[in-house]
C-alpha cells in the first residue's frame, strides 16, 4: 500500500457526520465546548437546528444523549477521549449501554500523539474500558478515509457505539476501494512468516515494518482491525494457524487493551507465540508527537523489532521469563517518559537564571 | 531575584501581575502551544494570592507542613501558575522556556509526577481540582485541625462540570471556612460566550443558596483583590467563593475579551506586540 498524503482521522469523522446529517434527519449532535477541535463544527454550521450546545458536562451529555436515542434519534456527542469515555464511563455502561440505547460517542485526541497537551489528555485507557461493556460496537479507524466510512457506518447502525479518532495528521492509505464493514478484519498485506495485527494509525506503522522485514526475506501479514469490539475473531484465528506467530500493535494502553483483545480470540483457538506494541502501563507527558511515539515505543521500528523477538520465541532461540509490560529485546525497550531533570538539568536552569541576572545588572 | 510574598502596595502587585504577563508571552511563544486567555486574564489573582502576603507558603521549602495549598482546577491555565511560582522563587525563571517541551516539568496541563516544587496536584480534567481541594481542606480543618488554607481556582466554563457542584455542596456541608474558591469569570470558553455555549448565571445567588459566602470583585484590580482575600480569611463557619470578573487575555489589547485567544500561543510578530505593550522589547 502507498500513501496518498495524510490528514487527520478527527476530519473524516467531522465530514462523515456532516455527511450522515444529509442523509438521516434523526441526526442530532452535542457539543462539549470544544466541537472545532473534535470537528462536530462541520455539522453545526450545516444543521444548526440538530445541533445542541451542552458545555463542559461530559456526563450529563452522555446522558442527555441516552435520553435523545430513547425518543427515536441519533445522537452524536464528540469531546477528547479522555473525557467522554472515562469522565462518563458509568452513565456509558447504565444510561447508554445497558439501555441499548442508540447513543454515538466521538473520542477524538486519543493516543500518545496528542503531543504537548501531556497525560492528560492523552487518553489511553478507553480500549481497555470500552471493549469490556455489553453492547458496545467499538471502531478505531486506520486513517481519514477509513475514519469518515466508520463514522458514517456507525450512525447507520442500531446501538451503542465509540468511535475513536486522533488529533495528528497520519498517513493517508485506504482508498474508495478498500472494503469496510463494521466487525470484518481486512488483510492489508500478505504474508505467512509472521502476522501484524494492529488498529488505528498504527496499522500504516506495521506495514512500513512490514517492508523492512520482507528486505530480510520476512514475510508479514499485515491485518488491519477497525472493529475492536464485535471481533473479527475468525481472521485473527486464521492468522495464528497460517502465520504461527503474531505483533499486535496499537496507541493504547496493553492492558487490557487491543492486544489483550486478540491475544484472548488467539488462546482460544491456536495459541501461537505473541508480542504487543503499545503503552507500557504508564501515562504520557507533553512532547511533540514525534518525540512522544518514539519515546513511548510506537514506531515501525518497535513493531519490526517485536516481530524479531517473536520469531525467536518460536524458534526457541530465546525462552527466557518475561513480564506483560515488557516491549522489544534487549536495549531495545522502550524509553517512556524522561523522569524530570534529565532532559533539563536544575544546575544548567540556575546558571542560566544567574547569567541573566548578571547580564541585567551589567 | 525572586519577588517577595508580604503585603505589597496594590501597585507594586500590579507590577509583578505585568512580569508574570510577560513571562506567560514570553514561554508560551516558545512553546507554540497552549493557552493564552486565562492566564493573562487572572494574572492579577495570582500576584495577590502568592505575592500579596495572602498565603502562607515557603518558596525554599515547598513541602513545608501547615501551609497553604493552591490548587488550579482549570489545569490548561497552568501558564500563569508557573511564571508565578518562578517569580516567586519555587524554581529558576529560565525553566519557563521548557513549557510544554519534552522532558519538561512544567507539562502542558500540570502533572504531579513531574515533581515541580509548588504543583501541589495534577490537573487539566476539569472540575476534579476543585473537590481535591474540598479533601484538603477537610484535612486541615476537620482532621489536622490546624490553620491552613486552602485555595482553588475555576475558570466559569469549569462551572458547568456537575461535580464542581458536588464539590461545592461538600465544602458548605462541612463548613470549611479555610477554604476559598475564586472563579475567574471572564466570561469566555472555547466554543464562545459562556451564556452562549450553557449558560451559569447567575452565580452570587447560585453560590449563596449553597450556603457559601460570596464576594464578588473586579478579577484586574489588586486592590479590590486584597480586600477580597481579607474578607475571606475574616469569614468564619462558611466557605468563600470569590467571583472575580476579568478579561481574557487581560494586558494585550488583541486579545482582550476575545475567547477565540482561550487555547492559542502568540506568533513570534504578536509576541513583540504583546511584549511592548507590556512595556518591555523582548
Ligand atoms: C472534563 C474536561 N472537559 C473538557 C476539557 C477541555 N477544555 C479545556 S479548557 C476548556 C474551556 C474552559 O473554559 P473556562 O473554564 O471558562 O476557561 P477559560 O476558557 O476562560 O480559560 C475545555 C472545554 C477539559 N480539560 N476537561
Ligand atoms: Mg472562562
Amino acid at each position: 500500500m502507498t500513501t496518498y498524503g495524510s490528514k487527520a482521522t478527527r476530519f473524516g469523522f467531522g465530514e462523515g457526520l456532516a455527511e450522515l446529517g444529509e442523509r438521516d434527519e434523526r441526526i442530532v449532535v452535542l457539543g462539549g465546548d470544544i466541537t472545532g477541535s473534535v470537528l462536530t463544527s462541520l455539522f453545526k454550521e450545516k444543521f444548526p437546528d440538530r445541533f445542541f450546545s451542552m458545555g463542559i458536562a461530559e456526563q450529563n451529555a452522555t446522558t442527555v444523549a441516552a435520553g435523545l436515542a430513547l425518543s427515536g434519534k441519533v445522537p452524536f456527542f464528540a469531546s477528547y477521549g479522555a473525557f467522554c469515555a472515562l469522565r462518563n464511563a458509568d452513565q456509558l455502561r447504565i444510561s447508554v449501554c445497558y439501555n441499548e440505547a442508540n447513543v454515538k460517542i466521538g473520542g477524538g485526541h486519543s493516543g500518545i500523539s496528542v503531543g504537548p497537551d501531556g497525560a492528560t489528555h492523552q487518553i489511553l485507557e478507553d480500549i481497555a474500558l470500552l471493549h469490556a461493556l455489553p453492547h458496545m460496537t467499538l471502531v478505531v479507524p486506520c486513517d481519514y478515509l477509513e475514519a469518515k466510512k466508520a463514522t458514517i457506518a456507525i450512525g447507520e447502525m442500531v446501538g451503542p457505539a465509540y468511535i475513536r479518532f486522533g488529533r495528528e495528521s497520519t498517513p493517508m492509505f485506504t482508498t474508495d476501494e478498500t472494503p469496510f464493514r463494521l466487525g470484518k478484519g481486512e488483510v492489508f498485506r500478505d504474508g505467512n512468516d509472521v502476522a501484524i495485527i494492529a488498529c488505528g494509525p498504527m496499522v500504516w506503522e506495521g506495514l512500513v515494518a512490514a517492508e523492512e522485514l520482507a528486505k530480510e526475506g520476512i514475510q508479514a501479514r499485515v491485518i488491519n482491525i477497525h472493529t475492536i469490539k464485535p471481533l473479527d475473531e475468525e481472521i485473527i484465528a486464521q492468522a495464528a494457524r497460517e502465520c504461527g506467530a503474531i505483533v499486535t500493535a496499537e496507541e493504547a494502553q496493553i492492558i487490557g487493551g487491543f492486544g489483550s483483545a486478540v491475544a484472548q480470540a488467539v488462546v482460544k483457538n491456536h495459541p501461537v507465540p505473541m508480542e504487543f506494541v503499545g503503552v507500557t502501563d504508564t501515562f504520557g507527558g507533553s512532547g511533540t508527537p514525534t518525540e512522544l511515539m518514539k519515546a513511548f515505543g510506537l514506531t515501525s521500528t518497535d513493531i519490526y523489532n517485536s516481530v524479531k523477538k517473536v520469531l525467536m520465541r518460536r524458534s526457541g532461540q530465546w525462552n527466557g521469563f518475561q513480564r506483560m509490560t515488557e516491549v522489544g529485546t534487549e536495549g531495545q525497550h522502550p524509553q517512556n517518559y524522561p523522569k524530570p531533570g534529565t532532559v533539563f538539568p536544575i544546575e544548567e536552569l540556575i546558571e542560566a537564571d544567574r547569567q541573566a541576572a548578571a547580564e541585567q545588572a551589567a | 531575584m525572586p519577588f517577595t510574598n508580604e503585603r505589597h502596595s496594590p501597585e507594586k502587585l500590579a507590577e509583578i501581575a505585568r512580569e508574570i504577563r510577560r513571562d506567560i508571552i514570553r514561554s508560551l511563544v516558545v512553546a507554540k502551544s497552549g493557552h493564552s486567555g486565562g492566564p493573562l486574564g487572572s494574572a492579577d489573582i495570582f500576584a495577590v494570592l502568592y505575592m500579596g502576603g495572602v498565603m502562607n507558603h515557603d518558596p525554599q521549602n515547598p513541602a513545608m507542613p501547615g501551609r497553604d495549598r493552591f490548587i488550579l482546577s482549570a489545569g490548561h491555565m497552568c501558564p500563569v501558575l508557573y511564571a508565578t511560582l518562578a517569580n516567586a522563587g519555587f524554581f529558576p525563571k529560565s525553566e519557563l522556556l521548557t513549557l510544554r517541551k519534552f522532558g519538561s516539568r512544567l507539562q502542558g496541563h500540570p502533572g504531579r509526577d513531574m515533581h515541580l516544587p509548588g504543583i501541589e496536584s495534577s490537573t487539566g480534567s476539569l472540575g476534579q481540582g476543585l473537590s481535591i481541594a474540598v479533601g484538603m481542606a477537610m484535612s486541615d480543618k476537620l482532621v489536622d485541625r490546624n490553620n491552613a488554607r486552602v485555595y482553588a481556582l475555576t475558570g466559569d466554563g469549569e462551572l458547568q462540570e456537575g461535580s464542581i457542584w458536588e464539590a461545592v455542596m461538600s465544602a458548605a456541608h462541612y463548613g470549611l471556612d479555610n477554604f476559598c474558591m475564586i472563579v475567574d469569570n471572564n466570561d469566555c470558553q472555547i466554543d464562545g460566550r459562556v451564556p452562549d455555549v450553557m449558560n451559569i448565571y447567575p452565580l452570587r445567588e447560585k453560590f449563596e443558596s449553597f450556603n457559601f459566602h460570596v464576594i464578588e470583585c473586579d478579577g484586574n484590580n489588586t486592590a479590590e483583590l486584597l480586600a477580597a482575600f481579607d474578607e475571606a480569611k475574616a469569614t468564619k463557619g462558611k466557605p468563600t467563593c470569590i467571583i472575580a470578573r476579568t478579561y481574557m487575555g487581560n494586558g494585550v489589547s488583541f486579545m482582550q475579551d476575545k475567547y477565540e485567544w482561550h487555547g492559542k500561543p502568540p506568533s513570534e510578530d504578536q509576541a513583540k506586540v504583546a511584549l511592548e505593550e507590556l512595556g518591555v522589547s523582548q
